[in-house]
């Protein structure tokens, strides 16, 4: 093993060396010192089994009976309910305070509710049978004295808890069923106000963001239109991709209802926003739809969390390479008219690089984009 | 059906007779290409093991890392070269790491070490047979095994690192090999390593089943059976329907791969350059693998169930409590999981509504596990307890198999799953109910067949501290994850150093990894034990555990086909533990009726009138008579 990792560390480049010896330098006294250590405490382990076993064997010559080990096990599975039940509590205070604040959409205030009342019934699952599970161990440790209650079936019970299971589950899914089906529903209804249009397209190891212009359309795309300057690879021959505007940072007008077109170039990247209770992969080939509504703005969450640093953000969470780890953008709700007035000041997709690529006589659609922001402005 | 089992015995028993007096068995016939089921069961365990010890050491290098996100350990340097430079594990190794954990886990530890193991030892002596019904492709069985190990683990001699696009491997980023420099050698290695595994897993389904099915002995009908050989026999069922669909996928990937094809790739864009592919669908590969990768985890947990109920039932000393419902309960699941696997997709862009119906039958099999846990505690209660350590382990797997089956509900909840979805909730999760809980039911067995196995007793005293430091230290490790992953927290993350918002979780990840650090140790005092007690053990009476089930009555020293003389015959169900009225707190199933008179119950005899004529005759009969008992004719 030590060979082959030798025979690897040969062939790359000298570059690591280069970057400070000192700093590669095993400290062989510290690798000793822990190898030292656990040593010391198997030696310990091992004391303590000779000497149980020097007590157990003299209780035997004194006539007695051995170490009741049962006894003991049984007394330490009581422990160990004790301070596993507090130890569950404290974790729920402690760390249970650490999760995500409020639902900052209408949709997450739903499945946070769901949430809650699994979380109360299955919490009341959990410790009622750990705490006959453990109990029982105690109560009915092993004794010379006393057999076991031949006991091979009772068909009541069983059905007892055949039935009362099957009932609550199928109360949970109904409920999962019809909000999971609203929540997916990507299309506006009628006499609904139509959904802000946001494409997001996810490579390694970023996020993509473009809007709609004036025309509130974003223009279609096809992958094998893909240039160094036209990124997404949308497609110009139709009218409404001239107005689309690109940006670095997703805002969000508050209480609007917003539908995300989720994409991916490379591998399958996931749009993570846990704020406002938002997954759904992208998948390369496969558009994906979310559309959700956000009801908080990021000053008013600031406020709320008293976190003047607070940023709601949108990350990956599928695995996507070496660089899965760190690839974020910043999500901003705010008011309309602060909305309104950022997107005004965002660059057009079309620029000037891409429209010297598509050959553009770029009189007209130069006309289109000012006359697009000017509109903006007002 | 049980005729036709006879006739097979005898011809086996010429057979074997044939065997021991003219063949002289050698070094290598013995232990390397072994046909004897016992043999082979123990090879497999020992690779098991030697590969679970790997995988361990592979999650204790990942959880430094998340533990000292910015410290350096030239030592890491020193052992794992250009993956670790500068004393830090790179990125892109980091995410090898967890996913050879992943791979080594759940199928080379928890589906051939825990299924190779016990199928082979139990099958055979559970149900009264010789060998299994094809020795010879149970020896292939385990040599495609070994040789799938060997080829996954050589991925780390390979410059470009073992395969690393997570454990579930779903192109784009697996067939690009341009995508992470484990997509490349790696991947190919670990392609090949399933193949050969899956492989090494059919032919040994394949026989499990048919053992059951044809070579058990006189009387052993199928409601006699053992709980571990129900769980055994639906397992392997399930692992032969399922495998070949991974094999289908992972073949189509290969395609995808080296021969240009487009099942998985479509409208890619890599690095900015155009790929040729065009029309395939990623969600493709994730419908195969998962409709092999739900039905696994039943793979890697039935056995661990089967195993407890059993170890639970002898050393409570009663019956298992609502055996029917307990076999009932393992066909249910084993039919539900092949329909569930959709849970695994709620947010991969399928279809919605089919997400729906996937919630729905999810949820479903969650009343069948339901019932296990309540039979189980059932079983406990009024029990007469024995702690040996494998009872430990037993209720362990219990403990775990609730802990984490509950948060089960939140996730095969679709509008739940929205939120917590590839974050570490789904890691606490299932490394609770299938991690945890079926090794826990793979060392309980362990430490209850070790004697049959290599006819001496384990350390019980090691075995307590063993339990208690690793059933504290799993509780340690994934309790807390819940919250992380309730707080957004995603799973495969190198650093959480990025986020500002989970900054705060660095005090808990380095409290997670000293956590697992003691549970690993801890599992020296396993080996330990495990090695010293194969030459150094207490020598093993015949039944140390006072169990009824047909294993015990073969001579502790092995024998190439089992008994020496004829195989038992069967006559009543395993689980008389605590009879009232019968002599002893256990009735071994080779005893018959009409030998414990004084124990009998109507139950006994539900089908059999003449038996209940006897019965009645015998109750009928004045108390104060105490001659001989009488006889069933």
């Amino acid at each position: 093993m030590l060979f082959g990792t030798n025979l690897l560390m040969a062939q790359t480049p000298a570059a690591a060396a280069g970057t400070g010896e000192d700093a590669n330098q095993v400290d062989w006294t510290g690798v000793a010192y822990y190898v030292l250590i656990f040593f010391l405490i198997c030696l310990g382990v091992a004391v303590i089994g000779k000497i149980l076993k020097i007590y157990d064997l003299s209780l035997k010559i004194q006539g007695k009976k051995g170490l009741k080990w049962n006894n003991v096990m049984g007394v330490v599975c009581l422990i160990f309910l004790v301070a596993g039940l507090y130890g569950a509590y404290w974790s729920f205070t402690v760390q249970g305070c650490m999760t995500l604040p409020e639902s900052a959409s209408i949709h997450g205030v739903k499945i946070d509710e769901m949430f809650t009342v699994t979380t109360i019934l299955t919490m009341i699952v959990f410790f009622i049978t750990q705490i006959l599970l453990f109990g029982f161990l105690f109560q009915y440790r092993h004794s010379e004295k006393r057999r076991a209650h031949f006991l091979p079936h009772n068909n009541t019970i069983e059905k007892v808890w055949t039935i009362v299971p099957a009932i609550v589950l199928t109360i949970l899914v109904v409920f999962g069923f019809f909000t999971w089906q609203k929540i997916m529903d990507d299309t506006d209804a009628k006499g609904e106000v139509a959904s802000i249009n946001i494409d997001i397209t996810g490579h390694q190891f970023a996020w993509e963001l473009r809007y709609p212009g004036k025309d509130g359309k974003l223009g279609p795309k096809r992958f094998d239109l893909t240039t160094a300057a036209n990124k997404l690879g949308v497609d110009f021959t139709k009218k409404s991709s001239f107005d689309d505007l690109s940006a670095d940072t997703m805002y969000l007008p508050v209480n609007r209802s917003i539908k995300l077109n989720i994409q991916a170039q490379d591998v399958i990247h996931s749009v993570y926003m846990p704020h406002f209770r938002v997954q759904l992969n992208a998948v390369p080939g496969l558009p994906t739809y979310f559309k959700f509504t956000p009801t908080i703005t990021t000053s008013e969450m600031r406020h709320r969390l008293d976190d003047p640093k607070f940023e709601y953000i949108v990350y990956c969470n599928k695995i996507c390479g070496g660089g899965h780890y760190n690839m974020q953008k910043v999500v901003r709700v705010v008011s309309e008219a602060e909305y309104l007035e950022w997107l005004s000041r965002q660059k057009p997709y079309l620029t000037d690089g891409l429209k010297k690529e598509l050959h553009f006589a770029d009189a007209e659609p130069q006309k289109a984009v000012s006359q697009n922001r000017l509109a903006l402005n007002n | 059906m049980s005729t036709v089992a006879v006739h097979d015995h005898v011809v086996a028993h010429h057979d074997e007779h044939g065997h021991e007096h003219h063949h002289n068995e050698t070094f290598v016939s013995k232990y390397i290409f072994s046909m004897d089921h016992k043999m082979i069961a123990k090879q497999f365990l020992i690779t098991g093991i030697t590969m679970a010890v790997i995988a361990m050491i592979l999650s204790i290098l990942f959880r430094i890392q998340l533990a000292y996100p910015d410290k350096t350990f030239p030592l890491l340097t020193t052992l794992l070269g250009h993956f670790a430079p500068n004393g830090r594990i790179s990125t892109e190794f980091y995410l090898s790491l967890v996913t050879i954990h992943g791979t080594i886990m759940v199928f080379f530890v928890l589906t051939a070490g825990l299924s190779g193991t016990f199928a082979n030892l139990l099958i055979p002596l559970q149900v009264g047979a010789r060998d299994m019904a094809s020795p010879f492709m149970n020896m292939l069985s385990y040599w495609f095994f070994f040789l799938a190990s060997v080829i996954m683990l050589s991925s780390f001699f390979v410059q470009s690192g073992p395969a690393s696009g997570g454990w579930t491997i779903y192109p784009p980023l697996s067939a690009l090999p341009k995508a992470m420099p484990g997509s490349g050698m790696g991947m190919t290695l670990w392609l090949i390593s399933m193949v050969l595994f899956v492989a090494s897993s059919l032919m040994g389904g394949i026989n499990y089943v048919s053992t059951i099915l044809n070579m058990r002995t006189k009387g052993m009908d199928l409601w006699k059976m053992p709980l571990t050989v129900w769980a055994l026999f639906l397992t392997a069922i399930l692992g032969v329907l399922a495998f070949p669909v991974l094999v289908a996928g992972v073949v189509l990937l290969i395609f995808d791969r080296s021969f240009g094809t487009s099942f998985y790739l479509s409208d890619i864009v890599l690095n900015g350059v155009q790929q040729p592919y065009e029309g395939g669908s990623p969600i493709l590969f994730q419908h195969l693998f998962w409709f092999l990768g739900h039905p696994e985890v039943y793979i890697v947990i039935m056995p661990a169930m089967g195993i407890s109920s059993e170890i639970m039932s002898v050393n409570s000393r009663k019956p298992i409590f609502g055996y029917h419902a307990m076999v009932y309960s393992l066909i249910g699941i084993t039919v539900l999981s092949f329909i569930v696997w959709g849970h695994h997709m709620f947010v991969t862009g399928m279809n919605p509504f089919l997400g729906g119906v996937f919630m729905i039958t999810t949820l479903i099999i969650a009343v069948p596990s339901a019932v296990k846990t309540f039979n189980w505690l059932a079983t406990l209660w009024r029990g007469n307890i024995r702690f040996t350590p494998a009872m430990l382990f037993a209720i362990g797997m219990v403990s775990f198999f609730i802990s984490g089956g509950l948060t089960g509900i939140f996730l095969g909840n679709a509008a739940l799953d929205i939120n917590l979805h590839d974050t570490y909730f789904v890691v606490a999760h299932f490394h609770l109910v299938m991690g945890s809980a079926a090794i826990f039911g793979m060392l309980a067995g362990v430490y209850h067949w070790f004697p049959k196995m290599f006819g001496r007793l384990m350390d019980e005293k090691l075995g307590y501290l063993h339990f208690w430091l690793t059933f504290i230290g799993a509780y340690l490790v994934f309790f807390p994850m819940h919250f992380m992953g309730l707080d957004g927290v995603p799973r495969r993350y190198y650093a959480f150093t990025e986020f500002a918002s989970m900054q705060k979780w660095l005090t808990i990840n380095t409290f997670v990894t000293w956590a697992a650090i003691m549970a690993a140790l801890a599992q020296v005092a396993f080996i330990y034990n495990f090695i010293v007690s194969i030459f150094a053990g207490k020598k093993t009476t015949q039944n140390p555990w006072e169990s009824n089930t047909l294993e015990w009555t073969t001579p502790v020293e092995h024998l190439h086909g089992n008994w020496p003389g004829e195989i038992p015959t069967v006559y009543r169900w395993p689980y008389d533990y605590s009879k009232p009225g019968a002599e002893e707190d256990f009735i071994p199933q080779t005893v018959p009726f009409s030998q414990t008179m004084s124990s009998n119950l109507p139950h006994d005899f539900e089908d059999n009138p003449a038996g209940m004529d006897e019965l009645t005759k015998f109750n009928a009969r004045p108390k104060s008579i105490d001659g001989e008992e009488p006889k069933i004719s």
